[in-house]
């Protein structure tokens, strides 16, 4: 402690900053802030610098700063710099209606959030909902929770969609962004959504929310006097939750890892080697590279053993499959008619295919842009091959 | 009674008082005598004779076979899909406090990413005299500082708002992990780049967000982010793990775990709030009338019995027993924890196994007699802000039933007679 106040007195500089911000911390509120925040530091001290100081050694920089890093550019600012704010800050020029968003979102949306945003599964719904915050089950979308439209959007261009986010144009986010809320009765469906009308777009739940009160409203949680002895008598139980049996069972525990699943297959594979004697060939060096490539598909499509249809279609045996032929799995429009043609996947097409699927099969509503490498291509395929044995 | 379960200066007063005030006497100790000979101790075993495996058989050491169910687990119903989902650390099979990073929960939003040092950037902008970027090199480079925290989501015990739900503290409490963290105060860093241009401090923001592609981001006031907050790098004492954050996360003491953003790409000052997804549509608490609470940061003082409970049943009959459990506060240390076997009728001080740190996990036990009855288990945490852990009852009351998040009631187990144990609740 006392070096750090031998600094403090040496590093002259630094006593401006000091008061500039002791005097700063004894200012105003500029946004009112939990009650919370108070207990965190109000009395914390408010020279962080001496701080910073105080931990380097005595031989250390004495402002505090170790001339690490370098600058930023603007452009590598303006690349990763794209939080969006309730008043619209950070908003780029662009637009888009509910009309146009509709075909963006039925193409890249739909698949989870369902075709009227309604939701599919367990993936969000985005609409309706409307004064249901105080019912016994709410429905919290976009429409009946959201309070600011800056977060749908925001959200929209860097985080969706799953699995191939910040794919999304601005002017197909204004697009989207537009059909949300007419999903939502919000908006008329030729409202055009832009960086100008953004602020127009009044959210019903705006004023639902409070800063933490946690401090005020729970102050009876807070130096309560606890009864030790003779507390109450007749405990009873009220509710169990074996009843329910909602707790997952004990699973047996097995090498759920992606590789232990090649190394399964392939042993299948072996064992019925008859039918399938060119797939024995698989080189394991390709499938392990396919292993790794394949995280690029793996948000949407399972493989291996009790693979399920999930955002894509189960991905086993895919070789000399029908296009478009799993039952139950709601394909795109394109593979629906492949289908009816006859066409089935090989490994000339699935090269095609994994090389540009937009352009392979337009209209596929697969977000997935193509493998740019040929050794991503080859080893995926090699790789989806060592589960032909497995249905 | 009371007054001599707090008596933490003699434990052998603690043990009689406490095979008194379960009507328990003697009899437990039947099996000093044994009338036959033990084979594995009059036969000379297999592990006595030949050698076992030599060093390196294990590069990186796994647990032991005979603890492989000591993992963590998934409920499948909860989320769409595991890249957006979240798992539950085996705390009912864990004593002390640190959390293995091998087995502590996960919780992704796109999955965890592979990210590797020379790959990652840093980047600090805004309102900063000069915007920066930091290389993983740059922040091993910055003085660091060493400290053990909890890790809770906001979400822990969330499914048990409207009742008794899910049988197992894994399932109930098991979204918390809490490790010794080496890393760079945020300040420091924030320094480095300049806050004179964000004048006045008081009021202003940072915004940070994780590189993966979630863009997870949340708003964290200036005081929290000159006060405590640090970049990590080391867990444990070895590298993060891929799923923890790999090469660097956040971690913001006390607060909860959404805010601990993993793959920390940027910092960026503010004036305001960014009032991301993860901070209105979701971690924001509805309240009964339909108003829902935001910035709710602070993870109330809690505790659990981690056994026995509906994993971990009584097995050795009556007799003693060691009654463990965990508390930890978002506010302060822990400093008492009470633990009543008869569902609240009276209640007994806990040892605490090492005095409470801020912010951290903190070990308790009961040494108990037990006389074979059912028992009605709940623990009840205080911190040293005077804060007292609740029960159900009086949350909902406050809260509501739809609140999801910070549920830290006392949580209750029944022990049945032949040791099993149920999560219940109570009149």
């Amino acid at each position: 402690m006392s070096k750090s106040r031998d600094l403090f007195a040496v590093a002259g500089i630094c006593v401006f900053g000091v008061l500039l911000i002791a005097t700063n911390f004894a200012d105003r509120f500029v946004t009112q802030l939990p009650q919370d925040a108070k207990i965190v530091s109000l009395d914390f001290d408010p020279d962080f610098r001496m701080i910073a100081a105080a931990e380097a050694s005595a031989v250390g920089p004495r402002d505090g700063k170790f001339g690490l890093g370098r600058g930023a550019t603007k452009r590598e600012v303006a690349a990763w710099d794209g939080d969006i704010s309730p008043d619209g800050t950070g908003l780029p020029i662009g637009s888009g209606d509910a009309i146009y968003g509709e075909e963006v979102f039925a193409e890249h949306c739909a698949i989870c959030h369902g075709d009227f945003a309604e939701g599919v599964d367990n993936w969000p719904e985005l609409a309706g909902g409307l004064d249901t915050l105080a019912d016994e089950d709410p429905v919290k979308t976009v429409g009946s929770y959201w309070p600011y439209l800056s977060t749908t959007w925001d959200y929209v261009k860097r985080s969706m969609p799953f699995g191939y986010a910040q794919s999304l144009s601005d002017d197909d986010v204004y697009a989207i962004v537009a059909y949300i809320l007419y999903s939502n009765d919000i908006v008329d469906e030729d409202f055009i959504l832009s960086n100008e009308t953004f602020l127009d777009v009044e959210m019903p739940n705006k004023s639902g929310f409070i800063v933490d009160d946690r401090l005020t409203s729970e102050a009876h949680f807070w130096n309560k006097k606890v009864c030790m002895s003779d507390c109450k008598s007749d405990v009873k139980i009220t509710m169990r939750a074996a009843v329910l049996d909602v707790t997952p069972a004990d699973e047996k525990n097995e090498d759920s890892e992606a590789s232990a699943a090649v190394t399964t297959s392939l042993n299948q594979v072996g064992e019925q080697s008859e039918a399938l004697v060119e797939v024995v060939n698989l080189d394991p060096g390709l499938v392990e590279a396919g292993e790794k490539a394949f995280k690029k598909c793996k948000s949407c499509h399972q493989i291996g053993d009790g693979a399920k249809n999930k955002t894509g279609p189960h991905l086993n045996s895919i070789f000399s499959r029908k296009i478009g032929s799993i039952e139950g799995f709601k394909y795109s429009k394109i593979f629906k008619s492949m289908r009816d043609n006859g066409r089935v996947w090989d490994e000339e097409s699935m090269v095609e295919f994994l090389a540009s699927p937009k352009q392979y099969a337009k209209g596929t509503k697969m977000s997935f842009a193509g493998f740019k490498k040929e050794k991503d291509i080859l080893s995926t395929i090699e790789y989806l091959k060592s589960f032909q044995a497995l249905n | 009674m009371a007054d001599d379960f707090s008596d933490k200066k003699s434990s052998r007063r603690q043990f009689l008082a406490g095979a008194a005030a379960l009507g328990a006497g003697s009899t437990a100790a039947s099996s000093l005598s044994a009338s036959d000979d033990d084979p594995l101790i009059t036969e000379v075993q297999e592990w006595a004779q030949i050698t076992g495996d030599g060093v390196d058989a294990t590069p990186y050491g796994l647990p032991i076979e005979f603890e492989k169910d000591v993992v963590r687990r998934n409920v499948g119903w909860l989320t769409a899909d595991t890249i957006s989902s979240i798992n539950f650390s085996p705390i009912h099979a864990l004593d002390g406090t640190i959390t293995p990073q091998g087995c502590a929960f996960e919780r992704h939003h796109s999955g965890a990413i592979e990210l590797r040092k020379e790959n990652y950037r840093l980047m600090i902008n805004g309102l900063v005299d000069q915007e920066l970027v930091f290389t993983y090199e740059d922040l091993e480079r910055f003085p660091r500082e060493q400290h053990v925290y909890f890790c809770e989501c906001a979400a822990n015990t969330g499914m048990e708002w409207a009742g008794a739900q899910l049988n197992g503290v894994q399932f109930t409490h098991g979204m918390i992990h809490n490790m010794e963290y080496t890393g760079v105060p945020l300040r420091t860093l924030l320094n480095e780049a300049g806050l004179n241009a964000a004048g006045d401090l008081k009021g202003k923001w940072i915004f940070v967000e994780g590189a993966d592609a979630s863009s997870n981001g949340r708003s964290i006031p200036m005081e929290k982010a000159l006060d405590d907050v640090l970049v990590a790098f080391k867990a444990n004492g070895e590298a993060l793990r891929k799923e923890h954050g790999y090469p660097a996360r956040l971690v913001v003491p006390g607060w909860e775990g959404n805010m601990w953003v993993k793959w920390l790409r940027r910092v960026e000052v503010l004036d305001k709030p960014v009032e991301s997804r993860e901070e209105t549509s979701k971690y924001t608490d509805t309240l009964a009338e339909g108003i829902s609470r935001k910035w709710t940061w602070a993870m109330d003082a809690k505790s659990v019995v981690t056994s026995p409970s509906p994993q971990s049943p009584i097995l050795h009959g009556k007799g003693p027993l060691v009654i463990s459990g965990l508390a930890w506060s978002g506010r302060g240390a822990i400093n008492r924890v009470d633990v009543t076997i008869d569902g609240g009728e009276n209640w007994y001080e806990a040892r605490l196994a090492q005095p409470g740190t801020k912010m951290a996990l903190t070990r308790f036990y009961l040494d108990i007699e037990w006389d074979g009855e059912e028992m009605f288990l709940q623990s009840r945490a205080h911190d040293e802000t005077g804060y007292v852990q609740p029960t159900k009852e009086e949350l909902r009351e406050t809260r509501g039933l739809n609140s999801i998040y910070h549920n830290n009631c006392i949580q209750t187990w029944w022990i049945k007679s032949n040791g099993e144990a149920e999560n219940v609740e109570i009149s």
